[in-house]
């Protein structure tokens, strides 16, 4: 089995993902990820030039019913009071994060 | 309820029947408070032992349990469930109550609306008795991934329930419900249901709405009832399923009466077992106990056809590129900014992200992120997350195709029973191989129902797999019908 995996695509991978890995969960996800490529490589064996791809299933034919679009109505949705609580760190109107603009 | 003897089933328990239950509550014979008391009893007791509910909805449900007495005091007409102890598989919502999809990233979240399942059970008289165990964000096919520690399976504790609805089935096969809902991405209501000896369904995609349920693989996520009776969860999918305006995937085809189509008689119907659910993997004993069930059908006048399904090889590869690249997308929203879990001390927005990410996800859910997130990158795209796209598309035609000739197919629901924890946490791929049987009607969007057939000589519950066309699930239920109707 070759190494279709780096420990460098790994990183750019978990950077893009916003992951911050410890360097023994790299190893780890190194070697998982290489061996589950690996494995879907026998995908390749099959001839898909002409294949459309398939990507809801209410394409498929009187899956999805008459359609399913609403009427664009304005109409009442979850209350503030009700979600920012949820929130880690809110002032009750905005969602604070750590600072984001230097000056 | 009977007290637990000392043999290996110690856990499990057949609860009563639906119709019972509601006679009993309608006719005043016993109150639905007492026996949402009876159940909150048994809980207490057996949870410790085997780690199914995550958390309860106490008040809520005795508020309910208390409507419907008045209700059947009053002599009104009683819903469909009224009174029935019901639970709920942790990644769908309940107004207030703890929701945390198997995660620590969503500890202490507190959903602010109910999901439209959670919403119609209720209005059809379910009593909620709280929040089911499951692998975290329902990625794992035995429980294992769970943030809260596995539930144990109630036929043999050394044994996994399956995965992800793990304690969707193992509630009901411990009698800790009467009925649950789970969740099926690639298999996570049939495989568990297959290795707990109960009844799940997995319905069409589009049959059920999914607002307010945590999305792991939006083009594969369904939801679905487990029961003790394929009556049972005939019944709870009549009441979950059709058209909602909060789910534009919602399909609004008219839902049939499950009920009198499961009791049709199975007479004429062409069965289609495909050659390559039966190849090298398949348990022997397993092996014996479907094609058993096979010749029940026979025997009740089906006619029994071999079919081809020549892709169904490509399936697991096709899933696990599709379902993570999804996956990666749908995860994407946890970032400790609106609900869930903050790391406490990041100096940067980044960094926050990332720590908050880090601590909150385990192992199995960072690993599927980011395998999608690889193959969606520039550069893989095409070789990994098209490609699958196109598979997906000959695996569904070939189903397609095959439902011309046959009104429905069956198949083994898992390749073994349920094996031991621990055996295959440290290969993922092996994991992955579970549901081997599964994962092909998750991508062609089809429907299925997994009934017991049989056990295995030292005990461990075997289930068929029934795939209907789609939105053809009574024909599904009516087979399994006549499944069932061969065990006892």
């Amino acid at each position: 089995m070759t190494a279709k995996v780096t420990l460098q695509d790994v990183e750019r991978v978990a950077e893009l993902a916003n992951l911050e890995l410890t360097r023994d969960e790299t190893e780890g996800m190194l070697h998982d990820l290489d061996a589950i490529l690996n494995y879907v490589d026998q995908l390749g064996e099959l001839d898909t030039g002409s294949v459309a791809p398939l990507a809801q299933i209410s394409e498929l034919a009187g899956v999805g019913g008459r359609s399913s679009l609403r009427d664009d109505i304005v109409r009442p949705s979850l209350d503030r009071s009700v979600v920012m609580p949820e929130a880690p760190e809110t002032d009750q109107v905005f969602f604070k994060v750590p600072k984001v603009i230097e000056r | 309820m009977p007290s637990e003897t000392s043999t290996t089933k110690s856990y499990v328990e057949k609860p009563k029947t639906l119709d019972e239950m509601r006679r009993g509550i309608a006719s005043g014979q016993v109150k639905a408070a007492e026996i949402a008391a009876e159940y909150y009893e048994r809980i207490a007791r057996l949870n410790p032992s085997l780690n199914v509910y995550l958390s309860l909805t106490k008040e809520r449900a005795l508020e309910q349990a208390s409507k419907v007495d008045a209700a059947a005091a009053r002599g009104d007409s009683l819903g469909p469930l009224a009174g029935i102890p019901v639970g709920i598989k942790d990644v769908l919502i309940m107004c207030g109550a703890p929701s945390t999809a198997g995660s620590k990233i969503l500890k202490g979240y507190h959903p602010p609306y109910d999901a439209t399942v959670v919403a119609r059970l209720e209005s059809a008289g379910a009593v909620l008795l709280g929040k089911l165990n499951c692998d975290e964000f329902a990625m794992g096919s035995s429980n294992e991934n769970s943030a809260y520690g596995p539930v144990r399976n109630p036929v043999d504790i050394d044994r996994v329930p399956g995965g992800s609805s793990g304690g969707s089935a193992a509630a009901v096969a411990a009698n800790m419900a009467v009925a649950t809902l789970g969740s099926d991405t690639g298999g996570s209501i049939r495989q568990p249901a297959s290795f707990c000896g109960v009844v799940g369904v997995m319905p069409t995609y589009g049959r059920v709405s999914r607002y307010g349920l945590i999305a792991f693989a939006s083009s594969l996520d369904r939801i679905g009832p487990f029961a003790a009776n394929v009556r049972d969860a005939a019944t709870l999918l009549g009441v979950i399923a059709g058209h909602d305006v909060n789910d534009a995937t919602c399909s609004s085809a008219p839902v049939p009466d499950y009920i009198a189509e499961s009791d049709k008689a199975v007479e004429a119907l062409r069965i289609g077992v495909p050659a390559e659910y039966f190849g090298e993997g398949l348990d022997p004993e397993v092996r014996e106990r479907i094609e058993t069930g096979i010749d029940s059908l026979r025997e009740a006048g089906c006619t029994v056809k071999p079919i081809s399904l020549p892709h169904t090889r490509y399936a697991i590869p096709t899933y696990y590129l599709v379902a993570t690249a999804e996956a990666s997308a749908n995860l994407a929203r946890f970032d400790g900014v609106r609900y869930g879990y903050r790391s406490p001390s990041s100096a940067t927005l980044s960094d926050m992200y990332r720590h908050s990410r880090d601590e909150g996800f385990g192992a199995e859910v960072k690993r599927r992120i980011l395998l999608g997130t690889y193959a969606l990158s520039a550069g893989y795209y095409d070789a990994y997350y098209l490609k699958a796209q196109k598979v997906r598309r000959l695996l569904a035609d070939e189903f397609l195709r095959a439902f011309a000739d046959v009104d429905a197919i069956v198949t083994p629901t898992a390749p073994t029973p349920a094996f031991k924890l621990g055996e295959k946490t440290g290969d993922p791929l092996a994991m992955y191989l579970a549901d081997i049987y599964t994962v092909t009607a998750s991508l062609a969007g089809i429907c299925g129902v997994t009934v017991p057939c049989g056990e295995t000589k030292a005990g461990l519950p075997v289930g068929m797999q029934i795939l209907g066309a789609h939105l053809d699930e009574a024909i599904a239920f009516r087979v399994a019908r006549a499944v069932e109707a061969a065990q006892s």
